[in-house]
């Protein structure tokens, strides 16, 4: 490929010292591009930002300004309300949509999430990076088949089993489901993070005597710290995003609801104005908005380790 | 993934036989990479399978719950299924769906991570909010898009209205042509970060001496691009293409938020979800979930098959 590549190269060169226009042509485009780039750039942060923005500006407004001048992109710091969020988070007693309890819900859910995964997925992940064993290409071929059926294939069965085992409508359930989603991304996650730990380092505590659950302990965890956090938060913001099962599991049981889920039902209502739609939104979005803030580097290099390989 | 380890020293006193040693480690291995293989084969395994039993069996849903496991086989699911109407328009929806998402979100990525790519002032920050979108949740961003694009108080059918002379409001969401639009541009909008993301990452790998080489040489940006740079992304936008054709072939939020699956989105994955919930036909959910998946196994193999040999081929 890259023999190809360069000989390619080499015969625009020749054509290019042999008629002048070529270096005319190489800083026009250069400009043309340098134009478009910051053109381009202006126009995805408008596009990426401009819904957010939406979102929290509608939340803070009374719905008659909404109704009033749905063109308008900023109200007066006076005319804004929060209203829109006291309604949200009140409980159902006192007259609120209890946003208080699924924020509770959701949390229980994707902390409970994270712990189970991380704990299933940290010696999985070792096992399948540093162990021989039989039936390791299998392994993770069967890793893989998770992510290839339609989450609506195990939807059906799922709903019967819960239903039979009682886990129906219940947390646990809910959790089980997000922990399957998410520990096979997790182990291909810490993987590639344990194959860059020399395997000298774990030799070393070998022969000081350590046997392997200590060297896992006390050597290979805290050097694959940085990519355990950010597989936790990984797997945090698929569980609290999640939607489809807890509108399977959970739909009857309204103390039960995830923010997700609340905030779908609250859509269904009739008599919701939009503004508390959004109220609603924004607090669904902030704890996702602020752990990727404090985390954004540690997702990213997590997510993509391994793709610069190609 | 990495290669077998050697077999390494271990912490008995006496060094035993090294035979001892490997069956120590698969011993472990195994051990270890149990709890993972019991919950998936608990979670997903044994459910694809009854899925299968289930596609056979003609039963609504509290039926199931006293039936056998091995009850009352019939065809009577597919044919009712394969002979429906609204099985192939959705079977269709769904591939034009993940299709023009799929190559709209990395086309896009593609070109966001290009542009972004030599360093300015403020490009971390840039990046980040780049990337919004994507761990956003899904309902409060469909929400807000539903919002925007509302036929009464919709800020982008005010502005059309009032300053682009539209006549009318825009029904985004609820009009026919309009509405898989929509859905579709709503897809790329969510995942052109996926892309984006694993293409910086590739493009950081990429060793910039041909590139000065080149440039040195006279030639333009375009035939550096075309030359040098992509065919190293190549391969990671094959690997995208896959991923996010399975993903967004699966996908069922999405579209169940913003339209519901009206005005001629109805996809496969909202149709199964309706066939469950609404109608309570279990045995009919399943087997359109098992010819589903068994379309997408065609279409991957296919898929891999045509491009993966190609790509082996050329390099």
């Amino acid at each position: 490929m890259s023999a190809t590549t360069t000989r390619a190269a080499g015969r625009d060169t020749l054509e290019v010292v042999r008629r002048r226009p070529g270096r005319t042509r190489a800083t026009t485009e250069e400009r043309v591009f340098a134009v478009l780039r910051w053109a381009l750039i202006a126009a995805l942060v408008l596009v990426t930002a401009f819904p957010f923005y939406y979102m929290l500006l509608l939340s803070f407004v009374p719905i008659e300004s909404l109704l009033l001048s749905p063109s308008r992109l900023w109200f007066g710091l006076e005319t804004l309300t929060v209203e829109t969020y006291r309604t949200v988070l009140a409980s159902a007693d006192d007259g609120g949509q209890g946003f208080g309890l699924f924020l509770r819900n959701s949390a229980l859910v994707a902390l409970a999430t994270v712990a189970v995964t991380i704990l299933v997925a940290i010696p999985g992940a070792y096992a399948v990076s540093r162990l021989p064993f039989p039936g390791r290409r299998q392994v993770s071929t069967l890793f893989l088949a998770v992510y290839l059926f339609p989450t609506v294939v195990l939807a059906v069965p799922l709903f019967i089993a819960f239903a039979r085992l009682g886990l129906q409508s219940s947390l646990v359930g809910l959790m089980l489901v997000y922990v399957v989603q998410t520990v096979p991304v997790s182990i291909h996650m810490l993987r590639t993070y344990f194959a860059t730990i020399p395997a000298s380092i774990e030799e070393a505590a070998a022969i000081d005597g350590a046997g392997r659950v200590a060297t896992l302990r006390r050597v290979v965890l805290p050097l694959a710290m940085p990519s355990i956090t950010s597989t936790g938060l990984y797997v945090f913001m698929i569980a609290w995003n999640e939607f489809l099962f807890a509108l399977l599991f959970l739909s009857a049981q309204p103390d039960r609801w995830t923010v997700s889920l609340g905030l779908a039902q609250l859509s269904n209502g009739i008599e919701v104005p939009k503004t508390v739609l959004m109220a609603g939104s924004v607090i669904l979005t902030v704890p996702i908005v602020l752990l990727y803030g404090l985390a954004e580097r540690a997702l990213t290099e997590g997510l993509t380790s391994g793709a610069d390989k190609g | 993934m990495s290669a077998p380890t050697a077999v390494r020293p271990t912490p008995a006193a006496p060094p035993p036989p090294r035979q001892g040693i490997a069956r120590r480690n698969s011993r472990d291995g195994l051990a270890m990479v149990l709890p993972t293989v019991v919950i998936v084969v608990a979670v997903v395994v044994v459910p694809v399978l009854w899925n299968v039993v289930l596609a056979f069996q003609d039963l609504t849903l509290l039926e199931v719950r006293d039936a056998g496991i091995f009850e009352s086989l019939s065809l009577a699911n597919f044919t009712e299924v394969l002979t429906g109407s609204g099985f192939w328009q959705a079977l269709l929806n769904t591939v034009v769906y993940s299709v023009l998402s799929t190559a709209g979100s990395i086309a896009l990525g593609l070109l966001a991570a290009l542009a972004l790519r030599r360093p300015f002032p403020g490009r971390g920050a840039v990046r980040a909010l780049l990337l919004l979108p994507y761990v956003a949740p899904v309902v409060a961003v469909a929400f807000t898009w539903k919002t925007m694009l509302n036929p009464q108080f919709g800020v982008l059918n005010a502005w059309g209205t009032s300053y682009l002379g539209w006549d009318e409001p825009v029904d985004f969401l609820g009009r026919a042509p309009y509405a898989m639009a929509t859905v579709i541009a709503f897809e790329i909008w969510r995942y052109f970060p996926f892309a984006f993301m694993f293409i910086t990452a590739r493009l950081l790998a990429v060793p910039k001496e041909i590139e000065e080489a080149a440039t040195v040489d006279g030639t333009t940006l375009l035939q550096r691009f075309r030359y040098v740079v992509l065919p190293q992304l190549l391969p990671v936008v094959a690997l995208l293409s896959v991923l996010r054709l399975i993903m967004t072939f699966n996908k069922f939020d999405d579209v169940y938020l913003l339209t519901g699956g009206g005005a001629g989105t109805e996809i496969s994955a909202v149709r199964v979800y309706d066939t469950l919930t609404g109608r309570f036909d279990v045995g009919g959910a399943a087997a359109q979930a098992l010819v589903l998946s068994a379309f997408l196994a065609v279409a991957l193999f296919c898929y891999v098959r045509f491009f993966v040999r190609k790509g082996g081929e050329e390099s």
